[in-house]
């Protein structure tokens, strides 16, 4: 269970950038790989525990969700994996370890109230 | 976050609640390890060292696997371990009968290694005077998988006995490693352990991705693994800079 120290980076990044763009931070935005390794309702759990005495109390953790996108290398073209256990083109079936998205753990914007 | 297209006010009607100002702020959560790793890597680049990270679940013969490959190693190179463990010092006890320099990492209640803590525990090591080093994760085939520890390889574990579908269940932490090594191997008639459906599992989930079978205890499959291991130093000594 390591989303809480994923949470509590997430609360130090927002604080940061919030206090550098002035105002309060109502809503983080992030995107989330399904290749990341963190579990999305474990984390947010632990965002509402990781915001408790910060300035980021009471905001909302809005995730996005990242399919794994690999790339085919016979149809030559990106695909979205349907499954982690398989990790081969969906249309033509060639096996590829190519991964074009699917790892992001990336904090991509910040509501602000004025 | 579509926008509703607004409806013209009424005279008299109160004035909308104002929106909140949505900033873009492109970020990797991770940074701060990711930094870390970075600086760590370019380290054992400009020392020569190759580094190594064992991931697994716990008892799937990481330490034991380990203390054979550093005595192996250690006739003929200069070879270092770190050891991460949640409570104990039990594995670093047992890694200093090979004779090397070994540091235990305890990790109290984290349940993998960061970047900073590989940082921490090489102080005071003179790098430049080391051959490779092994990082020993904690065992946990979850949570380690996000966080790069400046490794060259980073090696996934399982043992015969676990059952061949390891990777399917834990396909993200298969996929960010670089080989697979299935330990036990001594057990695995016992077990009736498939070794095609292991090796399509690993395949499933990382095509391509080498796998090594060994027993620490027979020694069986280890001059492979260890040839495997030179051969990436000598690539990465000779590589450019």
């Amino acid at each position: 269970m390591h989303e809480l120290s994923v949470a509590l980076s997430i609360v130090d990044i927002a604080r940061d950038e919030g206090e550098r763009l002035g105002g309060r931070v109502s809503a983080v935005h992030i995107r989330l790989g399904k290749l990341a390794g963190v579990v999305k309702d474990a984390l947010t759990f632990s965002y509402d525990i990781a915001c408790q005495d910060t300035p980021l109390e009471g905001s909302r953790l809005v995730i996005e969700d990242v399919p794994i996108i690999v790339f085919c290398p016979r149809c030559q073209t990106e695909r979205a994996l349907s499954s982690a256990q398989s990790f081969c083109c969906g249309e033509c079936g060639t096996p590829t370890p190519e991964v074009r998205a699917g790892r992001e753990l990336q904090l991509v914007a910040l509501e602000m109230e004025e | 976050m579509n926008a509703q297209p607004r409806q013209p006010r009424q005279p008299g009607q109160p004035p909308e609640p104002r929106q909140p100002r949505l900033v873009e702020v492109r970020k990797n959560i991770l940074k701060q390890n990711d930094l870390i790793a970075r600086e760590l890597r370019e380290r054992f680049r400009r020392a020569g060292v190759f580094v190594v990270s064992l991931v697994s679940s716990p008892g799937a013969g990481k330490t034991m696997l380990l203390e054979r490959v550093l005595t192996f190693l250690r006739a003929r190179y200069a070879v270092a371990a770190l050891v991460g463990d949640l409570a104990t010092e039990n594995d670093a006890a047992r890694l200093a009968r090979s004779q090397v320099p070994v540091k235990q990492i305890t990790t109290g209640t984290l349940c993998h290694l960061e970047a900073a803590m590989v940082g921490g525990a090489v102080e005071g090591w003179n790098l430049d005077d080391l051959d490779f080093l092994f990082i020993e994760n904690v065992g946990n085939l979850v949570c380690p998988a996000s966080y790069d520890l400046g490794e060259n390889l980073r090696c996934v574990i399982m043992s015969v006995t676990e059952g061949e579908d390891k990777p399917l269940k834990y396909p993200t932490i298969f996929n960010s490693a670089d080989v697979a090594l299935i330990t036990k191997m001594d057990l695995a008639d016992a077990v009736e352990f498939d070794r095609d459906s292991a090796e399509r599992s690993v395949q499933s989930v990382r095509p391509g991705m080498q796998s090594f079978h060994v027993s620490a205890k027979t020694s069986a499959g280890m001059q492979e693994l260890l040839a495997f291991f030179e051969s990436r130093l000598t690539e990465l000594r000779g590589a450019p800079v």
